[in-house]
């Protein structure tokens, strides 16, 4: 059996959203680089939904393939709906992990939570 | 260039089978399949297709074939010469260093929790040992000293006739691991050798273990073959490939050495050119397949299956790769960075590289390290990428 699913390595190799937002509504950083894996994750918000969502992601490829599906979930979701996006969800879209690799899906899910979380906190 | 459809830059992880070799351990699967311990004619006709390829092995080590066995592996002949002298001293202190391959480092971390003690020597920043902390290492209940002839992550050399000599100055018996050294530099005698065939165009599965006035026990018990030093029927057809491969690269050491060493050195300057990328291990003292670097802001794992994507097998180091999440140990004891290892690429070059897929490699390396940068978040201070600045 391969290391990946199909559907990570489709992630992986055509990543969606990637990039950065230039001022963007909220900004989510998780990870150490000690350990492996950091994703930067930005929102921009219109009438409490995400309308664009944009991710930088040093690490391996469960970890780009990760952030990329998040994304994909997380765009044109109210911010109720995508902070109720598990680190399960992540990654059973992908079609399972590795479970070496499981933590990966879990960054991802932290990342946009960590957005939501700043986006809520700068607009209080 | 017209695409390549898979190039090999990982032959420090395993090597293809020769033809020359394939044709020699041909006859010893179903034509000539006695064991070698039997009597009568199908036995013997084994033995002595066994006995003549330990004496091409020994003739090669500048051995004697008595002080030949056959293994199963690489992994086998560096257990069985550590703990087998462990079991036989019962007690005592070993001298190793910190770069081994995890057959040797995770043997002796077994065998700290059986009670023996053992020094994990440092290494430079170019990943060699300095003969001075070595002779330094030596306490009265050593038994035993082993230090790898050549690195397989970063292809380091080691001062191995210096460290013998010290070991021998000392009364302790040195084992070296040359797995990777068999076969491509001349190595240096030493009283104990450990030695893989599928490294150097052979089979899987066999390997060797020269020692030399040794007394160790058994890692296998049983028949009693290898003159008790390894019990278990004789893998007659893996011996016969062993030796054919041996031959073979004895016999092209130098014109290889030669050849592999200018593709290796095309390969680091064109790596090397690439923006914030740096060489792991020594420029001089190198086995002349290995190349090693790192690359700023990336993560080796994505970048090894990236490659593969563009039909380049390579390696690294990063974490990311590991079954323990755990960066190389080598890397790490060089002095890198846990974030650097991650960023690191082996590529190994062998028989088979041609100038023209060192060539594919340099022209398809470069965008895939650009396009991983560019998903990156480290690249705010990072003004030579086309992206941010």
């Amino acid at each position: 059996m391969a290391l990946y699913s199909e559907k990570v390595m489709e992630h992986f190799k055509n990543p969606q959203n990637m990039g950065k937002i230039e001022g963007a509504d909220g900004v989510g950083k998780v990870g150490n680089v000690i350990c492996g894996d950091v994703m930067y994750i930005y929102i921009k918000v219109k009438d409490n939904v995400i309308e664009d969502i944009k991710f930088e992601t040093f690490g391996c490829a469960a970890a780009i393939a990760t952030s990329s599906m998040m994304t994909e979930l997380a765009k044109g979701k109210t911010l109720d709906e995508a902070e109720k996006i598990t680190r399960d969800d992540v990654a059973n879209e992908l079609g399972g992990l590795p479970p070496l690799k499981v933590h990966c899906s879990n960054l991802a899910a932290d990342a946009l939570h960590d957005a939501i979380k700043d986006y809520r906190s700068k607009s209080k | 260039m017209s695409p390549m459809d898979r190039v090999y830059f990982d032959h420090a992880a395993t090597t293809p089978v020769r033809e020359e070799v394939l044709e020699a351990m041909q006859p010893y699967f179903s034509e000539k399949y006695g064991n070698a311990s039997s009597l009568h004619s199908f036995g013997q006709e084994a033995r002595e297709a066994l006995e003549t390829s330990r004496a091409t092995v020994a003739k090669l080590i500048g051995a004697n074939p008595e002080e030949v066995i056959f293994t199963g592996s690489g992994t086998e002949s560096n257990n069985t010469i550590l703990k087998g002298t462990a079991f036989h001293k019962k007690k005592g202190h070993i001298i190793t260093s910190a770069i081994e391959h995890p057959c040797v480092l995770n043997v002796c971390k077994w065998l700290e929790t059986r009670g023996f003690d053992v020094t994990y020597l440092p290494v430079n920043n170019e990943g060699i040992v300095s003969p001075g902390d070595f002779a330094n290492a030596f306490r009265n209940d050593t038994i035993i000293a082993s230090v790898m002839t050549a690195n397989n992550e970063i292809g380091s050399i080691q001062p191995i006739e210096e460290l013998q000599k010290i070991a021998s100055e000392k009364g302790v018996p040195f084992h070296t691991d040359a797995v990777q050294g068999f076969g491509k530099i001349p190595l240096a005698r030493t009283d104990a050798l450990t030695v893989s065939a599928h490294k150097l165009y052979g089979p899987k599965g066999v390997g060797v273990l020269c020692t030399k006035g040794i007394d160790f026990d058994p890692l296998l018990h049983g028949g009693g073959h290898e003159t008790g030093r390894r019990s278990g029927t004789e893998n007659v057809a893996g011996a016969v490939g062993f030796a054919r491969a041996a031959e073979l690269a004895f016999a092209e050491m130098g014109k290889e050495a030669k050849r592999q060493t200018a593709l290796r050195d095309q390969l680091i300057d064109g790596l090397l050119a690439i923006d914030r990328t740096h060489l792991n291990g020594p420029r001089e003292k190198r086995l002349p397949n290995n190349v090693n670097v790192w690359f700023e802001f990336i993560e080796g794992e994505a970048l090894v299956l990236m490659l593969d994507g563009e039909g380049i097998a390579a390696s690294t180091g990063s974490a990311c790769s590991q079954k323990e999440l755990k960066a190389s140990h080598a890397l790490l004891a060089l002095g890198l960075e846990a974030h650097q290892a991650h960023g690191s690429l082996r590529m190994t070059i062998g028989r088979p590289t041609t100038e023209k897929e060192v060539d594919y490699a340099l022209e398809k390396i470069p965008p895939v390290v650009q396009r991983l940068r560019k998903m990156s978040p480290f690249k705010k201070e990072y003004a030579g990428f086309g992206g941010e600045k």
